[in-house]
């Protein structure tokens, strides 16, 4: 056992660390105190330059523009990005479509899609969740109906994130409405210029326009940017869900917002700060402190198993689960420890932490839901990891 | 032993209800903050007319004699809606703190006003360190001749931009509890307010005094000895926040067990996944807690005991219920809870606005551990 990483590792790390401080604004803005637009801004180049490095699709084969990079390279290269709150990264596109399209793609499709990507040139959204269909996901009702030269698209999703900036969606769609309801199901790839789309804002809790809807009517998809087999669409999307999924996002962001807030503590005592200095606001840290340290762990073991070749259902369950919650958990406890001033917007002036706290607990509702609620990753959890018997 | 409301109270929180339902809705809630105005002059009229404001006030004073009972219905009522606007603040902390301490003058002049909703006012403690003992009070008030001079800046007041007058807690002396109460009209000279910006709507500002001077007739009660009455308002003030607290905790468990009947997944109610089934069971016995534990602070405090156990109790307990309330609310509404369109957002984040104020947590289960039993005194 060695609990520490390579050489090689620690290298890289430390490569990517003075990137950051060299490419990347220091310090970076908390998410909170920029637009949608200059954070959009700031997205696109720093893709470019992330891209221009290697790292933008490090997970990827050589063969395909890629650096063939370990599990743990990526767990590296995810956590000192999340830490930093540094954007840029691209999940639709790397982590998930382009692994999907290197097993289920045709060499078309490979040579039209996977350069733009690794390229940072192109954002991609990703069409599954509809109002009917959360959860649920199998039971979606848009239709793809063949109409011989291309397929004709019907219907709606929504919570699609980024898809007022996306210039592609992956899409899944309904092309054999009898067939069982896992059976009936395609995966297509949609150029959003497509006439007949719409797409309206949904503004989230945290005040921002991240997911939307869309309304698909009479959109026609070419039937080569069907990706697999008709009626195979759910097993590629199956497939794409369980690539790259460590959880060090959460953890790593737990991590950094506890100790934003313990060196904002650390200050305020040295300072004299008599609330502050009381020991439940220690005990509260400190016990946040292992929290995190356990998010981290399990996610470095679910990396860890990753790189032996083991497919980490359980495991990588839990460090979304528990990292998510860790998340929740610290974000609340940051509000607990700035008290009265907590509530405090970044435009009011005694605002601490530029309001980035009470930014970060509204952010904080959204990954226990997103990609699979803790509801349903605690069944998958209890099921095909504990083997218990599902109800 | 009677664990109910009377007849009258009943009566009381079903009129409330069905005067709020059908005139005060979220849609109301949003709109005042995209107009940046937290409080609603139509909504305070028809609340008055309704004989709101009057309802602990003896007849005398234009009052309908009332207890602090009915007083706690009300507010429950109005934290269910989301409910705007400087009662609490005019009412629980400053007319009542004026009916028991302020002379006859003072009396006859405010009270009739302040129970027909005519004017408002609030109380002013919490200052830089945002704690609520007298040791936190800097705000300085000197005796020159014939009137009072007062220097400082209180922060997080509720209501301070909505008010007619403030209650003003100051130091008046050199020992932590030398403290005196001054009631000051907003517009005086040297009083400059501004509201705090922050994440919910909530009505809250900053008060300061430059060399604001108030005549003799300002000081509330006796020079020095202010503590006690602030001390009395601010239990009053927090059994009244955790009535509002209540009523949010209670529609929002309805309004999630309403999601669960109604939201099919899986070909059936989401509410038939036990795991659902128990985050409500959980919230069920959290929304308990709060109502017993605030109705028996409000009886407490309507005996005239000694409440300062069972008003603490009560805040520690709703503070962490109430925020467990809505984040497993959340959990159970899936993505459209993390909208601004839904409802549930406006309840939450007032949850974490009302868990601050009047004392978080640890502030009332300090209090607790020096008023149970003879525990001692921990060291650090
Ligand atoms: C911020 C954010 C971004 C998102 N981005 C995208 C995106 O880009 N593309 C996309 O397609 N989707 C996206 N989603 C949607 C996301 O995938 C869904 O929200 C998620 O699958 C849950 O579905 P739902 O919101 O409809 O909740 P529901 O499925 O209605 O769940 C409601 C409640 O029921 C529970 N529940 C459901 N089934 C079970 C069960 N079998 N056992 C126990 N409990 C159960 C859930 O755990 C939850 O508590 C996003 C969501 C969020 C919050």
């Amino acid at each position: 056992m060695d609990f520490r990483f390579s050489l090689e590792d620690e290298r890289f790390r430390t490569e990517l660390l003075l990137f950051l401080k060299s490419d990347t604004p220091q310090p970076m803005p908390f998410p909170g105190n920029m637009t949608d637009e200059q954070e959009w801004k700031l997205t696109t180049v720093i893709r470019r330059k992330l891209a221009e490095k290697g790292w933008l699709t490090m997970n990827w084969p050589k063969s395909y523009g890629g650096q063939d990079a370990s599990s743990i390279r990526s767990l590296i290269f995810n956590e000192e990005m999340s830490y930093h709150l540094i954007p840029g990264r691209d999940v639709f596109g790397s982590r998930m479509l382009g692994p999907t399209l290197m097993i289920y793609g045709s060499e078309e499709q490979k040579e039209e899609f996977l350069p733009p990507i690794s390229e940072g040139r192109v954002q991609w959204c990703q069409g599954y969740s509809e109002p009917e269909s959360g959860s649920d996901l199998a039971s979606l009702r848009t239709q793809a109906e063949d109409m011989g030269d291309h397929y004709l698209v019907n219907g709606g999703k929504v919570w699609t994130s980024m898809a007022h900036k996306a210039d592609w969606m992956m899409l899944l769609a309904r092309t054999n409405p009898t067939a069982p309801k896992h059976r009936g199901i395609s995966f297509f790839l949609l150029d959003m210029r497509t006439h007949g789309i719409e797409i309206k804002p949904i503004i989230n809790m945290a005040g921002r326009h991240e997911f939307n809807q869309i309304f698909f009517d009479n959109v026609r998809i070419p039937k080569d940017k069907l990706v697999g087999e008709e009626g195979q669409g759910w097993y590629v999307a199956v497939t794409l869900l369980d690539f790259e999924r460590s959880g060090i996002d959460y953890a790593a962001q737990a991590k950094r917002l506890l100790d934003d807030l313990t060196g904002y503590v650390i200050k305020a005592q040295e300072a004299g700060n008599h609330r502050l200095s009381k020991w439940w606001i220690n005990d509260l840290l400190a016990k946040l402190y292992i929290d995190t340290e356990v998010a981290k762990l399990i996610s470095y073991r679910t990396a860890w198993l990753q790189s032996q070749h083991i497919v980490p259902t359980k495991e990588a369950s839990m460090s979304k689960v528990f990292g998510s919650e860790t998340f929740q958990k610290v974000a609340a406890a940051g509000l607990k420890i700035l008290g009265l001033y907590a509530p405090l917007t970044s435009d009011d002036d005694h605002s601490a932490l530029s309001g980035y706290v009470q930014e970060c607990w509204r952010y904080s509702f959204m990954n226990t839901i997103a990609a699979g609620t803790s509801e349903i990753q605690r069944n998958i959890i209890a099921n095909r990891g504990l083997k218990l018997p599902r109800n | 032993m009677d664990l109910s409301f009377t007849d009258t109270q009943k009566m009381l929180v079903t009129e409330a209800r069905q005067f709020l339902k059908s005139t005060w809705g979220t849609s109301m809630v949003r709109k005042l903050a995209e107009d940046t105005k937290d409080y609603s002059n139509d909504l305070w009229i028809a609340m008055a007319e309704l004989g709101w404001m009057g309802i602990v006030f003896p007849q005398e004073y234009g009052g309908t004699g009332g207890n602090l009972i009915d007083l706690c219905a009300l507010v429950e009522e109005m934290g269910r809606h989301l409910v705007p606007g400087p009662f609490c603040s005019s009412i629980g902390l400053v007319g009542l703190t004026l009916l028991k301490e302020a002379d006859n003058e003072t009396r006859s002049l405010m009270i009739p006003k302040l129970a027909s909703g005519q004017i408002t006012a609030t109380l002013a403690v919490t200052e830089e360190t945002g704690g609520l003992a007298p040791e936190d009070i800097e705000t300085i008030c000197v005796r020159k001749n014939d009137h009072y001079i007062l220097n400082g800046i209180k922060l997080f007041v509720p209501d301070a931009q909505n008010v007619d007058y403030i209650l003003i807690a100051a130091r008046t002396g050199s020992k932590p509890t030398n403290i005196s109460l001054f009631l000051a009209p907003t517009g005086s000279d040297g009083i400059d307010i501004r509201a705090h910006k922050t994440m919910s709507f909530d009505a809250q500002g900053e008060l300061r005094l430059v060399n604001t001077q108030l005549p003799l007739s300002s000081l509330i009660g006796e020079f020095n000895n202010g503590w006690p009455l602030v001390d009395r308002a601010l239990q009053l003030g927090t059994m009244l926040k955790c009535a509002e607290m209540l009523g949010g905790a209670e529609i929002i468990l309805d309004k999630t067990i309403e999601h669960l009947q109604e939201r099919v997944q899986f070909g059936r109610p989401i509410g038939t996944f036990q795991a659902l089934q128990h985050h409500c069971a959980n919230m069920a016995i959290d929304v308990e807690g709060c109502r017993y534990l605030t109705y028996q602070a409000a009886w407490s405090l309507s005996q005239g005991f000694n409440s300062r156990k069972e008003v603490s109790m009560a805040k520690a307990w709703v503070n962490e219920a109430y925020n467990r309330i809505c984040t497993l609310s959340h959990q159970c509404h899936g993505a459209i809870g993390f909208t601004m369109e839904h409802d549930l957002q406006l309840y939450t984040r007032r949850a974490r606005v009302q868990e601050q104020s009047f004392g978080e947590t640890q502030f009332h289960v300090e209090i607790l551990t020096k008023n149970i039993g003879s525990l001692r005194r921990g060291s650090l």
